[in-house]
């Protein structure tokens, strides 16, 4: 019986370890290696490494001795091209602005230097390197991990007396994870009060209809979201049918601006999210019976007094189920804001995209990344809790 | 006494009457929009505004013989065939050992194989353009195909495990006793039983990849430009009745496959009834 078993067991793990293989193989082991980008700091420690082995010596405040400069010089000449020295730079310019062409005209100076390296070969092709400020960065950033990028999407930095936040003029990550935020907050309230009244007659029709209203529900949501979006494109465009109804109505006298701006985005987020929340408030609510609403109104309680008290919290569950997964899929969009939002419309998602194809800063990247994706766990944990323990309360 | 209750049940009626007709209001909305692109998809004009100048099926035309939307129209079925070939079976196997695995592992398993549904998908896919351009798959259908079936993997596990609760495992145990060598008994028995429910899971894989477009901006090449991505290109660029034409055939596909999992459902729902 027991090598019964254990056949069974084994039978049942090699059915799974394909898909378990599959999975990790090219979902998880790619999430988790971009997602380490954000604290990576081996390309640059790995461009210089004899200037990061002495660099610690220094204590910061003076002009470094020779040996520190000889190591930057033979560094930058060990360099196997202009790419790498590119890409050194435009890392060192993410710590400080003006680093890019600081490593570029050093790299083309030494090459073109003939004699000793050293202190004075090196601030002879750049003055800057005369700064203690330029040597810090090196010297802030001599480990194989660094927090720079995590700080930097929370308009942080690090300062010489710790962390500190940017100057205003600079800063933008709060000011997109509040927006974020404020946007899916929104388009979760809109979902749930037009989701609650469409799930409770949806659930208090007879069958028939409630079918039939199921299948016009279904119908978006299966359609694809790119295509709904289309089609709030040409519905909302300046010359598009909505607008042409408002004018028409004599509402309007010129076209509304509905689309490429936060209106548009509120619009066709709500209309994509929306059966998330319907499908499963209906599903809570058909299997809520009769029987407590009519009990509490047949002992005289008024129809506002039952609902409040009787009904809402019988259909609770459904509420924070459907509104979580509006809002949690909201957080992550990137395709509608895209295609209806203007530039101040943007998400998280959107900054993501930008700096993984446009600026090609890994480290922003995935450091967004890692932020969203801590929001998103962290939601599903909290609803999976709070569901076990309504499960616990029914019992 | 006498008046409060009907005014209770007065107010009651019209809020209930109320909730009805937004209710009404709101489910129009929530199909309208794909019902007004439709007409528009037909227009003889050049431009997508009302009222249509005549009817024409030309942006079809268009659509049909257009050599970019022709190609997108191809690369789409040729990565969502074999993302759903790949999908289904890999989650009917996966489906199938969770419900027999015995292990205190299980629950975990079971979540680590649906986190694609709850990563957002962004994320997913600027990993993937990061890895996969290390092992040197960005840009290639088979890129493409493992990168879908990671997504489509999740829904038929879903769908499969979903079948298999419902599954009287009796059925199994009798053809047993019966004298069925476990291959015939799941041959003819537990196959035929699931065999609904790993359908529906291949249309959900098939649709999870015909209209994917985020991984797909990421890890395809213009080589493998899709239907989506397509759409997606030509809705920056001018919005014209061909972009109405190519949305109404994405559309006709998800209506189709909705109506197929439905049918699906009912077959299912009948087989394993019948018991």
């Amino acid at each position: 019986m027991e090598r019964a078993d254990r056949r069974r067991e084994l039978v049942g793990w090699l059915l799974v370890a394909p898909s378990l293989l599959f999975m990790a193989f090219f979902f998880a082991v790619p999430i988790g290696a971009f997602l380490l980008r954000s604290v990576d700091n081996t390309d640059l420690v790995g461009a210089m490494p004899r200037t990061m082995a002495e660099i610690g010596g220094w204590n910061g405040q003076d002009l470094p001795d020779e040996s520190l400069f000889m190591a930057l010089g033979e560094d930058f000449t060990a360099l196997p091209d202009i790419t790498a020295a590119a890409s050194l730079g435009r890392r060192l310019n993410h710590n400080l602005t003006g680093y890019r062409s600081l490593v570029m005209r050093t790299f083309t100076g030494l090459r073109r230097h003939e004699g000793p390296l050293g202190r004075e070969a090196l601030i002879a092709i750049d003055k800057r390197w005369s700064d203690p400020a330029h040597w810090r960065v090196i010297q802030q950033e001599r480990s194989w991990l660094t927090p720079l990028y995590l700080l930097a999407s929370l308009d942080l930095e690090r300062g010489p007396e710790g962390i500190r936040t940017i100057p205003p003029e600079r800063r933008l990550f709060v000011d997109l994870l509040v927006r974020t935020a404020w946007i899916s907050i929104a388009v979760t309230l809109l979902c749930l009060v037009l989701g609650f009244p469409l799930a409770y007659v949806m659930a208090s029709s007879g069958p028939r209809l409630s079918s039939w209203m199921l299948v016009l529900v279904l119908l978006p949501f299966w359609t694809s979201l790119l295509v709904r979006t289309t089609a709030w494109i040409v519905l909302l465009q300046r010359n598009g049918l909505v607008n042409q109804v408002l004018e028409r109505l004599g509402l309007i006298d010129a076209p509304l601006t509905l689309i490429y701006n936060r209106l548009g985005v509120y619009i066709a987020m709500t209309h994509v999210l929306l059966p998330f929340l319907v499908l499963p408030l209906y599903s809570v609510m058909k299997g809520v019976g009769g029987d407590l609403t009519r009990a509490a109104a047949g002992l005289g309680a008024p129809p506002s007094t039952v609902f409040r008290r009787v009904y809402l919290p019988q259909v609770m569950p459904g509420i924070i189920a459907g509104c979580s997964l509006v809002f949690v899929l909201a957080l992550g969009y990137y395709i509608t804001p895209a295609l209806v939002g203007g530039p101040r419309d943007q998400m998280i998602a959107h900054f993501i995209a930008y700096f993984t194809s446009t600026s090609v800063n890994w480290g922003m990247a995935a450091s967004l990344a890692g932020i969203l994706l801590l929001m998103v766990v962290v939601l599903y944990a909290a609803l999976a809790r709070l569901v076990g323990l309504d499960r616990l309360k029914a019992r | 006494m006498a008046g409060a209750p009907n005014q209770a049940s007065l107010v009651e009626r019209l809020v209930f009457r109320g909730t009805r007709i937004a209710a009404l209001v709101i489910l129009v909305v929530l199909v309208a929009p794909m019902i007004v692109i439709v007409p528009l998809s037909l227009t003889s004009g050049t431009l997508l505004i009302y009222p249509l100048p005549g009817l024409s099926g030309r942006w079809y035309e268009e659509f049909f013989t257009e050599r970019l939307w022709v190609q997108a129209t191809w690369n789409s079925v040729l990565i969502a065939v074999p993302t759903t070939v790949l999908a289904t079976t890999l989650g009917t196997f996966a489906a199938l050992g969770l419900n027999r695995l015995r292990s205190r592992l299980v629950p975990a398993v079971a979540v680590f194989l649906i986190t694609p549904l709850i990563v957002p998908v962004i994320i997913y896919a600027v990993s993937a353009f990061y890895f996969y351009s290390r092992l040197g798959i960005v840009g290639t259908y088979p890129g493409l195909i493992f990168g879908h079936t990671a997504l489509a993997i999740p829904f038929v596990v879903v769908t499969v495990n979903a079948t298999l609760k419902n599954f009287d495992a009796n059925l199994l145990r009798a053809a047993l006793v019966l004298g069925a060598t476990p291959r015939q008994a799941f041959a003819r028995v537990t196959l035929p039983l699931i065999l609904p429910g790993v359908l529906s899971g291949g249309l959900f894989a098939f649709i999870t990849s015909f209209d994917e477009l985020i991984l797909t901006l990421f890890v395809a090449s213009p080589e493998q430009r899709t239907l989506p991505r397509q759409l997606w290109s030509g809705v920056q660029e001018t919005i014209n009745p061909t972009i109405a034409a190519a949305a109404v055939v994405l559309m006709l596909v998800s209506v189709l496959v909705m109506l197929l999992a439905e049918w699906l459902r009912r077959q299912g729902r009948r087989i394993q009834g019948k018991q």
